[in-house]
């Protein structure tokens, strides 16, 4: 439920102690030792609006808009603080009880929130579009003649940061259903994503050949609708419920034995179904079922005993950074590891504050781009000194930042995800097998 | 008298317009520290960077005779650093440097706002080791643990934040700087005048800057959790290791309720079916380590230990460790509101001191999880409750009469590593006596006679 922060169960504000363990796993503390940017702090101002002594003012709505929603806080917190729900409640509460945004933000807000990210067709076909402008030269060309100066605030942002769009999408990659050659053990679905649908194809397809190596049949849907996490962590309860809603009728959980996400952030949203439609009385037996059934591609890997390629690369040393929501909301942390370790030939490396924000968080790159940048230099740098070849992560917002900044720093690292390399490395036991 | 946009400016002009919060979003988050149920807004919260802006802000309170609260992280659990009536608080995190190790005289001396954690680090980076380890140590403030003379989990062998106190820089309720004790191990100047301020929880001076005293790292360290059907066993496993001539550096416990929460959070396979939990450790010389570590296992056994597990290497050791010092937190997990006692009685008396509070606990029919430091004698009886209960907290203050009541009878003492703050204030006096409470008093008139510096602390 993401009603209002004076709707919700009170217990859930008391559960926070307020004894500051999480304060040193903050990253905005961290930047400014302030209170008031830390997850107790939020709290106690999330507290107060719920007691009605602070009304939810321009501040209390930038507080809200500069943690990162990384949920650090939430591994740090012997108490077991749910700050995932508190933080989308009061961001649910902005949207429905706070200052107006102003008219062209709402209008934005509206084209992508309930526009382009409901409707998957429409946001191929403005992929299809975006990957066009890309390719044909016309971002150069928009670029050289200050072109893109005359796009709306809010895109010219957004334009520079824009992800390459992929040639093919997942749908042209991946047919509806594939089975193993020999030994079906499982079936499962696979999650394709949005971001990743249109920007990381080769990964989607990439996931669905480490899948089929380990004896699953891949279901995968051409056309899916978006998860809602997006939805859910800027204050749309009601469009996060709505997709929740589709999902769950394409992939009935009760036919899968996985339901398979390989986007970190995406996947944490996923796996709490049953909590965002718990007041739903026609889907909450199947939103349950389906959290259950929701894995974390690298989680379900090891958990069905992943089969170690027999052939590998070339010695390669590679780091692995964890995504947030794939680490303190999924709690998948040594998984991807071992997946590493399983490569014949890598050498893997920790990265020092592996789990420490890299600054993508979502939009967070877009809506505070100081802090951002901040956080992304401190990752470069733990990065660049690991001396590592390949850096690997799991999380297309991760992928896509952390890419930007090690091509600012002129860095040769590669960006690869664990799949990725796993997927190469089986099939290099077919050449080496020839 | 309410302070007015006047004051602020003159503050803003001492510190730095960002350094001068008033907002109601800036300053809600410092209405509280670690303690359930205390609150209250202060004025303005200043954000001093050195000594010199600390001391002009208390020449500008005193001037005007406003009320100075000091804070560094709100990690407190006597509500010591909640905000007075009309005060302005000095948060003292920005200043968190380490000015100096000196592996020479084995000392190090640091900002008042420096991490405790990163004092031991800084100190181990020299082969060198500062043993205090409140449970909050992570992010708990340096100057705050001597404000609060904290202890930790190494107080049988290695003592308390005193112990470690060498000199101060404090600045005093006039706005002067003094600088008390030195680099000496002996040194009888006069009165011992830094031991005044440790653990005067700010009502006498603030604490700008510390020098600590450091020892060698011991070379090995043997960590041992063993189990047990009945608290007392575990109890008479401690005074047998004791009466052995063992002094380990760790001894504690937990019980029942507070090993399923700690396991909820930690997830490093605690037994949730035992009546009590002993956390081990021995440091010292590799062989003595090795012999004590043996004997030790050899003693919890014969007391009825019903298994016996030794860490096998330092991460596992410090997972052990870490889940301890997340005890108290943890216990949250269970209702809303956590009420966290600290009461401490001789060490032979603790299991009877144990016994009581489940005794109180049932009489009163309420729900406690008990932890602490069974080598000190140091006891965390933790009431888990509601503050919106009235009916429920009237029977939480019931039972906190009876266990102070049995504590000071057992020659105890209301709080062994928190301090007094608001929250103990009441049994001070049936503690102390009159004549020894006039005397705390009396220091105290004579230091703040306009009682400026955290007043309504410690004493009404």
């Amino acid at each position: 439920m993401r009603g209002s922060l004076k709707e919700l169960d009170y217990s859930i504000l008391q559960q926070c102690m307020r004894c500051g363990m999480c304060l040193p796993a903050c990253p905005t503390y961290d930047a400014t030792k302030r209170e008031r940017h830390s997850p107790r702090g939020r709290i106690s101002l999330m507290r107060s609006v719920a007691d009605g002594e602070l009304k939810i003012t321009g501040e209390f709505v930038a507080e809200m808009s500069y943690c990162l929603g990384c949920l650090a806080c939430q591994t740090a917190c012997p108490a077991g603080v749910d700050y995932s729900n508190l933080l989308e409640t009061a961001r649910s509460d902005i949207q429905a009880h706070g200052p107006r945004a102003t008219l062209v933000a709402r209008f934005w807000r509206a084209v992508t929130m309930r526009g382009l990210f409901m409707r998957p067709r429409l946001l191929r076909f403005a992929g299809r579009c975006l990957g066009l402008y890309q390719q044909l030269g016309l971002q150069t060309a928009f670029r050289k003649l200050g072109l893109t100066k005359l796009l709306p605030a809010h895109l010219k942002k957004l334009e520079p940061q824009a992800p390459t769009m992929a040639r093919r999408f997942s749908n042209q990659l991946i047919a509806a259903v594939e089975s193993p050659l020999q030994g079906k053990r499982y079936r499962v679905a696979l999650l394709t994503g949005c971001v990743q649908d249109l920007a990381f194809s080769a990964i989607n397809r990439d996931t669905a050949d480490v899948l089929l190596a380990n004896g699953c049949e891949v279901y995968t849907p051409p056309i899916q609708p978006c998860c809602g996490s997006l939805h859910a962590h800027n204050g749309e309860a009601e469009a996060a419920r709505t997709l929740a809603r589709r999902m769950i009728d394409l992939f009935p959980p009760s036919e899968f034995d996985a339901i398979i996400s390989n986007a970190g952030g995406c996947g944490n949203h996923l796996r709490h179904y049953g909590q965002l439609l718990a007041q739903d009385p026609t889907y909450i037996t199947r939103a349950k079922l389906w959290d259950t059934k929701l894995k974390d591609i690298h989680e379900w890997l090891i958990q069905i005993g992943c089969r170690a390629p027999r052939a590998g690369m070339t010695p390669l040393t590679v780091t692995y950074h964890d995504s947030c929501h794939l680490t303190h909301g999924q709690k998948v942390t040594s998984q991807p590891r071992e997946l590493l370790r399983l490569i014949p030939g890598i050498k893997l490396v920790e990265l020092p504050e592996a789990n420490w924000c890299c600054g993508s968080a979502g939009i967070y790159n877009v809506t505070q781009p100081e802090q951002s940048e901040l956080l992304l230099n401190r990752k470069i740098d733990h990065i660049l000194r690991t001396g590592a070849e390949v850096l690997a992560t799991s999380n297309p917002g991760c992928h896509l930042q952390i890419a930007r900044g090690l091509q600012a720093a002129g860095s040769n690292v590669q960006m690869l995800q664990p799949v990725t390399l796993l997927a190469r490395a089986y099939k290099s036991e077919q050449s080496a097998g020839r | 008298m309410p302070l007015t946009e006047s004051h602020f400016q003159e503050l803003r002009r001492l510190v730095g317009n960002e350094n001068v919060l008033t907002a109601r979003e800036d300053i809600i988050p410092y209405e509280f520290d670690g303690t359930a149920a205390l609150k209250h807004r202060a004025e303005v919260v200043i954000l001093p960077a050195n000594t010199q802006e600390v001391s002009s802000c208390v020449k500008f309170a005193s001037a005007h005779k406003i009320p100075v609260v000091t804070r560094g992280s709100g990690t407190g659990l006597s509500g010591g650093s909640v905000p007075s009536e009309g005060c302005l608080v000095l948060c003292l995190t920005r200043m968190d440097k380490i000015i100096s190790v000196d592996a020479a005289n084995l000392t190090l001396r640091a900002q008042c706002g420096v991490i405790t954690a990163n004092v031991d680090a800084a100190a181990n980076a020299h082969g060198l080791f500062y043993p205090p380890d409140p449970g909050s140590m992570k992010i708990s403030t340096i100057g705050g643990n001597v404000a609060e003379n904290s202890g930790g989990l190494r107080g049988l062998k290695y003592g308390v934040t005193r112990d470690y106190v060498m000199g101060l820089e404090v600045v005093m309720p006039d706005g002067q700087i003094a600088r008390l004790g030195n680099a000496c191990v002996k040194d009888v100047a006069g009165y011992s005048m830094k031991d005044l301020f440790i653990g005067s929880e700010g009502t006498l001076g603030i604490i700008t800057e510390v020098l600590l005293k450091l020892l060698p790292k011991p070379a090995a360290r043997r960590t041992m959790l063993a189990s047990y059907d009945r608290m007392e066993d575990a109890a008479n496993t401690v005074s047998a290791i004791i009466a052995a001539r063992i002094i380990p550096c760790t001894l504690e416990f937990l019980d029942r309720t507070t090993i399923g929460c700690v396991e909820d959070y930690a997830k490093i396979g605690l037994p949730r079916d035992c009546e009590a939990l002993l956390l081990m450790e021995t440091d010292g010389h590799p062989s003595a380590v090795e012999d004590e570590a043996a004997k030790m296992l050899e003693i919890a056994r014969a007391h009825g230990a019903r298994d016996v597990r030794v860490a096998s290497n330092d991460a596992e050791a410090l997972k052990l460790a870490s889940a301890r010092r997340s005890a108290f937190s943890a216990l949250a997990r269970v209702r809303p509101t956590t009420i966290l006692e600290d009461v401490t009685v001789p060490r032979d008396q603790l299991a009877t001191m144990v016994g009581f509070i489940a005794q109180v606990a049932k009489k009163h029919n309420l729900l406690v999880g008990t932890f602490g430091h069974m080598g000190d004698g140091n006891l965390h009886p933790t009431f888990l409750t509601d503050e919106r209960n009235a009916d429920e907290m009237h029977r939480v203050h019931l039972a906190l009469e009876e266990i102070v009541d049995k504590t000071l009878d057992l020659g105890g003492t209301i709080t062994g590593e928190h301090g007094i703050g608001l929250a103990k204030k009441q049994w001070l006096k049936r503690q102390l006596g009159e004549a020894s409470y006039g005397l705390m008093r009396q220091i105290k008139h004579s230091l703040d006679p306009h009682n400026l510096l955290n007043p309504g602390k410690i004493f009404d």
